[in-house]
């Protein structure tokens, strides 16, 4: 998207590739990237010297800068790791390990997201059909909206050890209590999505249906339900995105289960640093995959429905 | 099992339907109505709850009534409040404050660079789409089992909203007003305080609200990952273990009233200081 920004930027001036790239979003933030690489590898060394320090003089040993740098890059359990340790430890745990090993990383990830994206089905399903009924029946909108606000009010990710706990006891373990916290994160977002958007169109635009003898059902079809997808696909950006976080958060009381969570929960156990930040940066790349598939779709489907893409 | 309780429970939930709907049908425009459905609701949810808990005779450790939650909070309040103070009034209100009001200064610096925000927003927004709870660990690693590396993840949690929220914000004015404010010879902290900070306010207060629950979150869930004795969030995990779910449903009745408070005051001192505002004027939400 950002490049299709800087494209157009372009358009009627002959620019180089180079100045493109900086009036749109992509060299700015590039650069900004950059920095931030930079500042951490800055911040690794000053992060790691002092162990390194205490290692180096129990063993006696001198050592110039750069060989101190380089040493407090490559530490076994740093405090901080550089990002190139993290990148290794992600290759070496997804593509050179076995993938139905315990070891692996891609094993993990697969766990939390068929989790996610169970539960991401159920809630938007069940986001929807609150929507609909909700706009269909001024009871349930006056009894039911307040409640699912309040429903938020309760931190589920809070309780999530509860439900999987609880629900392990009864014998329903596996995908389910996982799935099953993820669907209440993200049925919120795409209920309030879906009745502001099944509720868009204008008194006009019904009126008018109604001229033509619409059924209800018509109406829903031909008229609410259009109108409502731009609404439903920024909801849907944030229900998957809170998904993950609940299927992640889910794994923390199963550590048999496997999943990322647990990946974060064992390195922190061990002090395995480096474990623990492939699998925060592995569940990082999760979100952003899953976010930017809603993105395509959303594209997909107003580009099929004649809107502008 | 008790199918009578259970039944009576039904014919209960069935009549305050009907009660619903009549009110609804009938006086939808009185605001005692209006208060009084969602009311009615909440309370049949509670008695459908009770009945059908005892009724069908489910196992406590899957959900207890909340007659037995209930007595079980009366009876534990130091603990509930120690827990209280330990999560709510030393990590989060500590990481909640320094969060925004970082993110809030990053971004008035920000904005003052064209390139810095073009390079930060997208950023920002991609990192608002991370599971950055996950940095529990490490910052229990970094600070300790105590509350500051609590509420350094709720900085890190908070931070972002903050930061995206005032950006947008900053950029809401249009270029006309910033003329205007040119032609009055407004230098350009002039023109922040006066036309393009309450201008924002509606960002801003949109963002402090995102994370008054977020901040709430992040503290509880931050403690499961090593924590002192105290706190809900070691609370709630222990008891489950212990398979004391009364106690870890009182727990959680006290976060959610307090996460309603936290988000309530927020939105209440919105109501005071943005009352200009349109969305505010119009009596809607």
């Amino acid at each position: 998207m950002t490049s299709a920004v800087a494209a157009t930027a372009g358009i009627g001036r002959r620019e180089n590739l180079l100045t493109r790239l900086w009036q749109g979003n992509t060299g700015p933030v590039l650069i900004v990237v950059a920095a931030i690489l930079i500042f951490w590898y800055a911040m690794a060394v000053h992060m790691n010297a002092p162990w390194q320090q205490r290692l180096n003089d129990r063993a006696g040993e001198e050592v110039s800068f750069t060989q101190f740098v380089d040493q407090t890059w490559s530490q076994k359990k740093p405090l901080l790791p550089a990002p190139h340790q993290i990148v290794g430890e992600i290759w070496n745990a997804t593509v050179l390990t076995d993938i139905n090993s315990r070891r692996s990383l891609a094993y993990h990830s697969w766990i939390t997201l068929s989790a996610t994206l169970l539960g991401f089905a159920f809630g938007t399903a069940l986001g929807v059909g609150l929507a609909v009924i909700i706009i269909h029946n001024r009871a349930s909108d006056q009894s039911l909206m307040p409640w699912i606000i309040a429903s938020q009010t309760v931190p589920i990710l809070a309780i999530a050890p509860m439900v999987v706990v609880g629900l392990g006891a009864v014998g329903i373990t596996g995908l389910f209590p996982k799935a099953l916290i993820s669907m209440y994160l993200s049925f919120f977002p795409v209920v309030v999505g879906m009745v502001k958007g099944l509720r868009s169109p204008e008194a006009i635009q019904i009126d008018l249906m109604r001229t033509y003898s619409a059924s209800p059902w018509q109406v829903f079809k031909m008229l609410r339900w259009p109108a409502s997808l731009p609404f439903l696909f920024a909801s849907m950006r944030v229900g998957v995105a809170i998904s993950l976080i609940g299927a992640v958060v889910g794994e923390l009381s199963n550590a048999a289960g496997g999943g990322l969570g647990v990946r974060l929960l064992t390195g922190s156990y061990n002090g395995q640093t480096i474990q623990i930040w492939a699998a925060l940066l592995l569940a990082a790349a999760l979100a952003a995959i899953l976010v930017s598939l809603v993105g395509v779709a959303e594209r997909f489907v107003t580009r099929r429905m004649g809107g502008a893409a | 099992m008790n199918m009578s309780l259970v039944a009576g429970v039904v014919i209960f939930w069935l009549a305050a339907w009907a009660l619903n709907e009549f009110l609804v049908r009938r006086f939808s425009a009185n605001r005692a109505v209006r208060l009084f459905v969602p009311l009615l609701f909440g309370v049949t949810l509670l008695v459908l709850w009770e009945g059908i808990t005892r009724g069908l005779a489910v196992p406590q450790v899957l959900l207890p009534p909340p007659s037995a939650i209930w007595a079980r909070l009366t009876d534990s309040t130091s603990i509930l409040w120690a827990d209280f103070q330990q999560t709510f009034l030393k990590s989060v209100l500590a990481g909640y404050a320094i969060g925004c009001i970082s993110g809030f200064v990053v971004s008035i610096l920000v904005d003052r660079s064209p390139f810095l925000r073009r390079g930060l927003l997208p950023i920002g927004n991609f990192v608002s789409a991370l599971p950055i709870i996950g940095i529990a660990p490490i910052m229990v690693m970094w600070f300790g089992f105590d509350w500051p590396s609590k509420a350094a993840v709720v900085v890190a949690m908070t931070f972002f909203p903050m930061l995206v929220n005032t950006v947008a914000g900053l950029s809401a004015t249009s270029a006309i007003e910033g003329d205007l404010m040119r032609t009055y010879a407004a230098g350009y902290w002039q023109t922040l305080f006066k036309l393009r900070l309450p201008a924002a306010a509606p960002f801003i207060f949109n963002a402090l609200k995102i994370n008054s629950t977020l901040a709430l979150i992040g503290a509880i869930v931050a403690e499961f990952f090593g924590t002192p004795i105290v706190g809900m969030g070691f609370r709630i995990s222990t008891e489950v273990g212990k398979l004391a779910i009364d106690l870890v449903w009182a727990e959680i009745a006290v976060a959610a009233v307090a996460g309603s408070a936290f988000y309530g005051l927020v939105a209440l001192i919105e109501r005071a200081t943005t009352f200009w505002h349109p969305s505010i004027r119009g009596g809607g939400a």
